[in-house]
């Protein structure tokens, strides 16, 4: 049911952990609905030097989450900003209907995690 | 890699012995059971001698089995039919929260009928309480409909109990035995009930075969129409390779039962002991004893369930999961939901189900392959992070 990106990403994540003083963290999801993302960023003159995940929640999430933090690194804050849901579906070669709601997620993630920076260093949204 | 095979509570390798005895029906003995001819006339004599053997392995009359295309088949049989039997009496009907779907689906459907339906409520072991059953009886009550155990977590229930509540009030008493036959002892009469489902690829039979007893003067509608086939209450040409397996599967698992019961108890026992010690904030769903000798079911916190199915799969281990993205829904599973587990450690839990094929060795395997898996789910899940925090 998973494509073999889908189960590369789960198998092997990318980016797997925490950011000790974090420049932004988003945290989305609940544990009522089996999912749970918490995204670290490090930003250096607008642009994403580094950046964690840690899951909790199915083998697409896990997947959407590691695939979203390889996609915005390097990224600067506005084109993290652009990135979205259906990307990281298609970056994953696609996702079963029922799992589409965790790359939502994934996406949710990594703008709260942005808009978290952002809201911390309003000199930067200019 | 080596495959090791603990979902037997979904479905069973099919035995030799089944294999065997359905292979002429698939050659030689082709005939319709309900043609005039010799090759008609010989499909008819295994067909009945698969009905003798079913009857007597569950203490019944032969007169009393009607083959099904299963499980499912069987409870919207019963209780479909047993309701517009009875609609004349009342429109009520009891049964619990953690029925099979086969069960809850066919009784939400009956609602939209115009019938009432009360789902009892069970206790933190997922025991329904034959009390609650007698107080949920009104002078409307039809049917009584409780599982004998459960599918998820394996617990059995007070059925002879129950059924001797229903006999008093002379009520229809149906219990989905799919779980238990070949598990379990079975016997309709020590049990009390008037009906009862079976499906035959849960004991090392084949899919797509089940039996219904509908004890004699139990009053239960017709369900398929268009023949006279098992007595004029289920028309289609019978599926004979299917009931001759499902027969001689049953012979089996029945015959073996104890013998097999002590094995798997053993190391269902194993499992469970070596999951709860190697790997903490884990519990057993279910009750400890009055449990199906094969089933075990543990919630791991801070982990969803399919994450943690997936990685047992890459170690060649198939279990299964009450989670919501196994359920194909947002909700984790109703059963484990009824026993009072919050949502998330609902969305935690893996069921692992044995049968006679599987091997201490693999027992080992697997306690030595989760805690692994479980430590590095763990050390990418946010709730445990927020739980280490809120432990310093």
């Amino acid at each position: 049911m998973y494509s073999e990106k889908v189960m590369d990403h789960f198998t092997n994540p990318r980016n797997v952990g925490e950011i000790e003083n974090a420049d932004g963290v988003g945290l989305v999801g609940n544990a009522k609905c089996g999912d749970i993302m918490k995204m670290y960023l490090k930003v250096e003159d607008g642009v994403i030097v580094d950046v964690k995940f840690k899951t909790f929640g199915c083998g697409a999430a896990i997947a959407t989450s590691s695939m979203a933090t390889e996609m915005v690194k390097g990224k600067t804050l506005q084109e993290a900003l652009q990135l979205t849901n259906k990307a990281v579906a298609e970056a994953l070669d696609g996702l079963p209907p029922v799992k589409m709601h965790c790359s939502l997620l994934a996406e949710e993630a990594i703008h709260a995690a942005v808009e978290d920076y952002m809201k911390n260093h309003p000199e930067a949204v200019k | 890699m080596n495959r090791i095979y603990m979902d037997n509570a979904a479905t069973t390798a099919i035995s030799a012995e089944a294999l065997n005895a359905m292979l002429p029906c698939f050659g030689q003995v082709f005939g319709n059971a309900s043609s005039i001819h010799s090759t008609g006339r010989d499909a008819r004599k295994k067909l009945e001698e698969a009905r003798r053997t079913v009857a007597g392995l569950l203490g019944a009359k032969p007169n009393e089995i009607y083959f099904t295309s299963g499980g499912t088949e069987s409870d919207n049989w019963a209780i479909k039919g047993a309701a517009f039997a009875n609609r004349h009496k009342g429109n009520h009907i009891i049964t619990s929260q953690i029925e099979h779907h086969a069960v809850l689906h066919t009784c939400q459907w009956l609602e939209k009928q115009g019938f009432e339906i009360t789902y009892l409520p069970v206790d933190e072991y997922g025991v329904v309480n034959p009390a609650d059953v007698e107080k949920a009886i009104t002078d409307k009550t039809i049917l009584i409909s409780v599982m004998a155990a459960n599918n998820e977590i394996g617990t059995i229930q007070p059925i002879a109990e129950i059924g001797k509540i229903a006999r008093e009030h002379k009520i229809t008493f149906h219990t989905d035995a799919v779980q238990a036959v070949g598990a379990i002892h079975v016997n309709v009469n020590d049990w009390n009930v008037d009906m009862l489902s079976l499906s035959a690829h849960k004991f090392h039979g084949p899919k797509g075969v089940g039996a219904l007893y509908i004890r004699t003067g139990c009053k239960a509608e017709q369900f398929l129409h268009g023949g006279a086939q098992e007595r004029g209450r289920r028309a289609t040409t019978e599926n004979l390779p299917g009931i001759v397996g499902l027969a001689a599967a049953m012979e089996k698992a029945v015959g073996s039962l104890e013998e097999n019961a002590c094995k798997i108890m053993y190391l269902r026992d194993k499992l469970i002991d070596g999951i709860l010690s190697a790997i903490p904030h884990t519990r057993l769903n279910g009750h400890r004893m009055q449990r199906l000798p094969g089933n075990v079911n543990v919630s791991v916190r801070f982990i969803e369930g399919e994450a943690l199915l997936l990685r047992l799969d890459l170690a060649g281990i198939a279990g299964s999961s009450g989670s919501a993205c196994t359920s194909g829904s947002l909700d984790p599973s109703h059963v484990l939901l009824a026993i009072g587990l919050p949502h998330e450690i609902a969305h935690g839990s893996l069921r692992l189900s044995l049968s006679d094929n599987n091997t201490e060795e693999e027992v080992d395997e697997v306690l030595k392959v989760l805690p692994e898996i479980v430590t590095s789910l763990r050390a990418m899940s946010p709730l445990y992070e927020q739980f280490l925090q809120e432990e310093k």
